[in-house]
């Protein structure tokens, strides 16, 4: 069962001889043509989301289906595996349903498309980009469930469907899946918005073939998968031990009261080979919290967090693949069996870059061990009936990402407030207040939120959203029970919390995953995120830094204590006793600096739960007998 | 007899070029500048080239001046020492900024934040609220306000302060307040406030933007002060100095020591408006131009002899919502260093640069890795074995050690390696080219090419060959171009305010209204210069999108047509336009953004350039021959002395055009005409129109 190309000119591409320069050239305008891809998608989308966000990610593949140049690698080939149909000149294929691409996209909400680039009747090459929606169906507002326990009650499900037939838009097709979301303009301009930015991709590349040749632009694409292959292959050598090493993080709930569960990871060489073993993972969650990993797209996330090193300018591709081998077991959190729920998987995709982190870092700590960070996208949901003069009830849905603490890293101070997710940024609070029901009275980063360190892990932020009419908010979030871990002596930071102070004065804790809950006019939410870890001893901290942060009030003078610093009264560090307090400190802790702080134990960590969080302890989670068969 | 005086001041060199406004008799000079008081090589520049015109200073009645001095001081991080006062918990609005980490996938483990240009401590937050839609939520507490400014005030390390609170593009009744309030606690410090220096929506932009113009203005005003003065007292005290700005319009001396924000492009500006002026007089008013430097390249599209405007500045990380001329920035340059990763073995040229110091090794003044002009040495573009205008002298031996090294790393020959970094550096402005035109949905093939700066005319021809822009054009003096654009353009000044109506639920007789008045606020300025009203030129702009959009697209247009067609104008311009950008439109659901008002000087007239003697015969040109290195084979070149050619003269490629500043590369198969303007044009030598 795969898809097959249909080409009018069935000769094929030869490999030739491509000298160095012309590679880099088109090397360049590839790159170009992929910039492009993001800058058309962003001027014509619509959603905060995508247009705000840049929560989207673009591609451009050889014709076998391997990425050339984009992000988050290709799955084109898989996709092609999947497909049973026949792709022709003119085809835009859409899909947005994991179960049927192999996980190409993650959960519903992320549409996908996918174009087939021909020339003179030969197919040559493929374009393809994703983005994330603002609602998708299904039982919640922006379509991340959190109580949903198959696929079916997150939205509806495109298979692989063509969207144009030979350059025919199927609009009885489009208005069919358009009808059955909660934002169709939004959508309908999205996805335009996506095609559009193919299409470019697509000319794009038929340009160059015009001007280097069919045979020279199809050569170099397999020389820059080579390229890649070879500083892969180095760099595999470099910093992969034959030696296992492992390490293990969690999600700490699934929003239906269990958890934490665990993500574990061994990592090693054999030969040129590297391994990345998830063996002894918790099987596949209950709720939405599944992330359905496809096993190329963590080969790009090992790639990109190491292919840096060597060649800054590089065009990050595929070409390294089969130096990697990825093993997920079926029935897992990260391989959950159909018909699992998967919407809320962005938990799991953040924590799979801390583990990921963790297990490349800890071989040399001092030169590439980063702490745990901001690695997470919460989301909140806000929807109703504005009810305001002239608003006239209209339906609103806003969907907004958090921001908190970007981790103490070997190159610093990690930022406060900002995101570890490419392209990401925040939505400007005036654009929101014009277009929504609320006001957003505070926005501050949260002083001694970041790990204490030698270099200090970034704050999370405080948003106080007053809301202006009443409605209903969902909570997606994490670290409210787990901690962001710090490093080589670091400190850990801190959780997140949710507090919702009613209109009449009374206060309560909101749970991390949440959904339903009404709120009035007048009610303040403050969604506060986590700070990142900290790096590094923080007796060791110049003292003159952290007074710098202190009258920066971003650590307080309590807050100053933990790097064994004393703010005088005037602002001042008090040189003597900072000298006394970080002498009795060192002596109270020793020498042993811990490589990694969880915070301790998780049976502890669990037992204080309800004493600090203000909320249950989840429950551990025990799993069915479905669940357990796939083990 | 009466001149003018054009100054482009640069980071390396300020270019002077002093114009008779009767004859169009030009002289031009270039002296070092003095990046620690521009002023003084600016002075030390109008020395020179008095004396060596012999002019008088007092006959010079106008001085047009574009300056780096804004852009260099936030380049270098030697701004002023900025207080901000935001609403109560907005104080980390800059330190959060976008929340946006560059880099890609991982990008976050190396990022570095740079410090902030108003820092945290001098940071405070004023009891205040706002709502979006411009009332009132918390009246300001001035009480306390007050009293933390003046504990803000005692720390003593303010030097401008700015204000900026939540909402208040749509309503600046308490940043007005608060001012007053710091002005009583802060005396002679200046001010700066948003609602004032960038009424417009999105609370990080604007406070960025307002505390830019605070960390550039005190030492603008400086400046600017200090060059008005010492003009008065060698040119009398008639003499008119006006600062080109970023958007391309020039403003009076004193109006831009207020809003400094507004000349951060100032010099990119000028070289668009020079290029404008040589090519529409040539009959070419759809261009696209291509200004390369050493260490960067400018890029920008023209229309109808009109720049684009966009309502964005970016300056190194600096990104403010200014409005300058659409001029997109490469690092890729004449001092472009090229290298070769060990690993991957591919060919890279820049982004770093060999700058003036330690420069290209062919300067011999330290510089020993391979650059951009190192190649072009090689080549023979930029002949070494004989002494043209420049006064550099040039080491071809030097050249070919630091090259070697490349060619040495991907084990190819040393003029495939030249070649290669030239044809890559090609590259990379072909790229900031294709985003201004292809990107945009325009066709290069429909514009001409203009190549200027000190390397542009090197490499104009070449790029000619990859956009397919044909004519390629140089405009005379293409080293001092900035300079005379900055002698070409007329004082500006605009009036803008953020709209959000939808077109829909707007009537023609209010957007007339409303225009009116910001047109009335853009001519006072004018006004204040002793422009008298006649001399207006009047004309508006809207920003459309369709609601919920981001993107939004600036509409030209002017009274007249608006009175014709009414609102329909404006969206269906609009619609046409987006249509073109990205191939769909809708047809209602428009919302105007902003409208703006601009009040223009009107042009006056000046002769035109002069050129060499007619008669003078193509031999008589001729400097010397040469040879240079294209397409994989040596050529042999003539090279011909750009003072002594004239209209009718055509010169056939291989050859190269030599003038004081720049050098002019006309490759095999091309040839280059001289136009009735002084312009080179250069087409294809088979099928071109210049045969």
């Amino acid at each position: 069962m795969t898809a097959r190309l249909i080409e009018t000119n069935y000769q094929p591409l030869a490999k030739v001889d491509v000298d160095g320069v012309t590679v880099d050239i088109i090397e360049n305008a590839l790159r170009n043509a992929r910039e492009e891809m993001d800058a058309v998608l962003f001027r014509t989308a619509m959603s905060p989301g995508i247009r705000e966000q840049g929560d989207c990610f673009p591609m451009i593949a050889n014709k076998d289906g391997k990425m050339v140049v984009g992000q988050f690698g290709s799955f084109i080939a898989p996709f092609l595996e999947a497909y049973d149909a026949e792709i022709e000149e003119g085809d835009v294929i859409l899909t947005n349903d994991p179960y049927m691409c192999n996980a190409a996209v993650s959960h519903l909400p992320d549409w996908v498309v996918l174009v087939p680039v021909f020339k003179d009747g030969r197919h040559i090459a493929w374009s393809a980009m994703f983005g994330h929606m603002s609602d998708n169906g299904g039982m919640v507002p922006g379509s991340i469930p959190i109580q949903a326990t198959n696929i079916f009650q997150e939205g509806i499900r495109i298979p692989p469907t063509k969207l144009y037939k030979k350059g025919v838009l199927q609009s009885d097709l489009l208005e069919l899946i358009l009808h059955n979301v909660r934002t169709p303009q939004w959508n309908r301009f999205d996805l335009n918005a996506l095609v559009a930015a193919c299409n470019t991709a697509a000319k794009r590349c038929v340009e160059l073939a015009v001007r280097f040749g069919d045979d020279v632009l199809f050569s170099t694409m397999g020389i820059m998968l080579q390229r890649n292959y070879d500083a892969m292959k180095h760099i595999i050598g470099m910093f992969i031990p034959e030696e296992p090493r492992e390490f293990e993080d969690y999600i700490c709930d699934d929003g239906m009261g269990m958890g934490p569960y665990k993500i574990k990871c061994t990592m090693w060489r054999e030969g040129e080979k590297a391994i990345f073993d998830f063996a002894g993972t918790d099987p596949q969650a209950q709720s939405s919290v599944n992330f359905f990993l496809n096993e190329d797209m963590f080969k790009m996330f090992f790639g990109s967090f190491t292919i840096n090193v060597v060649d800054p300018q590089i065009v990050f591709n595929d070409g390294f693949y089969d130096l990697v081998d990825v093993r997920i077991p079926q029935g897992t959190l990260l391989k959950p069996n159909y018909p699992a729920a998967l919407s809320g998987r962005t938990h799991a995709l953040g924590r799979i870059f801390d583990v990921l982190g963790a297990l490349l870092g800890m071989g040399a700590p001092e030169m590439m061990l980063n702490a745990a960070g901001f690695s997470d996208s919460p989301h909140l949901f806000f929807s109703g009936y504005d009810t305001r003069p002239e608003k006239n009830g209209e339906w609103f849905q806003l969907f907004q990402i958090g921001f908190g603490g970007v981790p103490g890293r070997p190159a610093g101070d990690g930022p406060d407030g900002h995101s570890l997710w490419p392209g990401f940024t925040n939505v400007p609070n005036e654009f929101i207040e014009s277009y929504f029901p609320l006001r957003i009275e505070r926005y501050e980063t949260i002083a001694d939120s970041g790990g204490a360190g030698l270099h200090r892990g970034g704050n999370g932020l405080s948003v106080a959203y007053r809301f202006l009419c009443d409605g209903d908010i969902g909570i997606h979030d994490e670290r409210w029970l787990t901690y962001p871990w710090g490093v080589l002596g670091g400190d850990t930071g801190l959780r997140s919390t949710k507090k919702l102070v009613r209109v009449d004065g009374s206060e309560e804790w909101l749970p991390a995953k949440v959904e339903g809950i009404k709120v009035k006019a007048g009610d303040m939410l403050y969604f506060n995120t986590w700070g990142g870890g900290g790096w590094g001893d923080p007796f060791a901290r110049d003292p003159e830094l952290v007074r710098q942060d202190v009258a920066r009030r971003l650590v307080t003078v309590d807050g100053a204590k933990r790097y064994g610093v004393v703010i005088a009264a005037d602002g001042s560090v008090d040189v003597g006793a900072t000298a006394a307090m970080r002498k009795q400190l060192v002596e109270t802790r020793g020498e042993n600096k811990p490589l990694f702080n969880f915070g301790g134990e998780l049976e502890d960590i669990r037992a204080r739960c309800e004493a600090e969080t203000h909320l249950p302890a989840p429950v551990k989670p025990t799993f069915s007998g479905a669940q357990m068969s796939a083990k | 007899m009466s001149y003018r005086l054009g100054v482009d001041v640069g980071g390396t060199f300020t270019d002077l070029l002093l114009i008779n406004e009767q004859t169009g008799e030009t002289f031009t000079a270039k002296v070092p500048s003095t990046p620690e008081d521009s002023s003084i090589g600016v002075l030390n520049g109008i020395a020179r080239i008095c004396d060596e015109s012999g002019i008088d200073p007092r006959s010079v009645s106008r001085v047009m001046h574009g300056t780096t001095v804004a852009t260099n001081a936030v380049l270098t991080g030697k701004g002023a020492k900025v207080g901000l006062v935001t609403t109560a918990g907005y104080e980390g609005t800059l330190q959060v900024a976008r929340s946006y980490c560059p880099g890609g996938l991982g990008g976050w483990v190396s990022f570095v934040k740079k410090p902030l240009l108003a820092p945290l401590e001098l940071t405070i937050g004023a009891h205040e609220r706002l709502s979006a839609t411009g009332q009132m939520v918390t009246p300001l507490d001035e009480e306390q306000l007050r009293k933390d400014l003046r504990t803000l005030h005692a720390t003593g390390q303010v030097e401008a302060l700015t204000i900026c609170f939540i909402n208040s593009y749509i309503n600046g009744a308490h940043e007005v307040r608060a001012r007053e309030i710091a002005a009583e606690i802060f005396g002679d410090t200046p001010i700066s406030i948003s609602s004032e220096v960038v009424p417009e929506m999105q609370e990080y932009e604007r406070t960025e933007t307002t505390v830019v113009n605070s960390y550039v203005r005190p030492e603008v005003a400086t400046y600017v002060n200090n060059l008005q003065a010492a003009l008065e007292e060698k040119m009398g005290a008639d003499t008119q100095l006006s600062i080109l700005r970023s958007d391309g319009g020039l403003a009076s001396a004193r109006a831009s020591a207020v809003s400094p924000v507004n000349l951060l492009m100032s010099g990119p500006a000028g070289g668009v408006s020079g290029a404008i002026y040589f090519c529409s007089r040539a009959g070419y008013n759809n261009i696209l131009t291509f200004d390369m430097g050493g260490t960067s390249t400018d890029v920008a599209l023209i229309q109808n002899s009109r720049a684009r405007v966009r309502r964005e500045t970016i300056v190194g990380d600096v990104r403010v919502r200014a409005p300058s001329v659409d001029v997109r920035t490469v690092g890729a340059g004449g001092g472009s260093i090229a290298f070769v990763p060990e690993l991957t073995k591919a060919l890279r040229v820049g982004p770093e640069s060999a700058g003036a110091v330690p420069g290209p090794a062919c300067y011999m003044k330290g510089g020993e890795q391979p650059t951009v002009c190192d190649a072009n040495v090689i080549l023979g573009y930029l002949p070494s074995d004989v002494q043209l205008g420049g006064k550099m002298q040039i080491n071809r031996e030097a050249s070919v050690a630091a090259v070697q090294k490349v060619a040495d790393a991907m084990g190819i020959g040393l003029m495939e390696a030249a070649e290669g970094i030239v044809k890559i550096v090609n590259e990379s402005m072909f790229g900031a080219l294709r985003l201004v035109s292809v990107e945009q949905g325009y066709d290069p093939r429909d514009f001409a090419l203009v190549g200027f700066g000190g390397a542009g005319p090197l490499h104009a021809n070449a790029m000619g060959v990859l956009t397919e822009a044909w004519p390629v054009i140089i405009p005379p003096g293409p080293g001092v171009l900035c300079a005379y654009g900055d002698a070409t353009t007329q004082v500006q000044d605009e009036a803008a305010r953020t709209y959000l109506m939808m077109a829909s639920d707007l009537t023609n007789e209010q957007l007339v209204a409303d225009l009116h008045e910001l047109q009335v606020r853009a001519g006072e300025a004018l006004l204040a210069d002793h422009i008298p009203e006649s001399e207006h030129e009047i004309s508006y702009q809207a920003d459309l999108r369709y609601a919920g959009q981001a993107f939004q697209i600036t509409i030209d247009f002017s009274e007249a047509e608006l009175q014709e067609k009414g609102i329909a104008l404006l969206t269906g311009q609009f619609d046409a336009e987006h249509e073109q950008l990205f191939t769909f439109k809708l047809n209602d659901g428009h919302e105007i953004l902003m409208i703006r008002a601009m009040a223009k000087a009107k042009a006056k007239a000046i002769a035109e350039f002069k050129m060499g003697e007619a008669g003078t015969t193509l031999d008589e040109c001729k400097i010397h021959e040469s040879k240079f290195y294209y397409g994989g084979d040596w050529h042999t070149a003539n090279i011909y002395d750009r003072k002594k050619l004239h209209q009718g003269l055509q010169v056939a490629g291989p050859a190269i055009i030599g003038e004081m500043d720049s050098t002019t590369v006309v490759l095999p198969g091309y040839i280059a005409a001289i136009d009735a303007i002084g312009n080179l044009l250069i087409n294809p030598a088979l099928g071109g129109d210049s045969l």
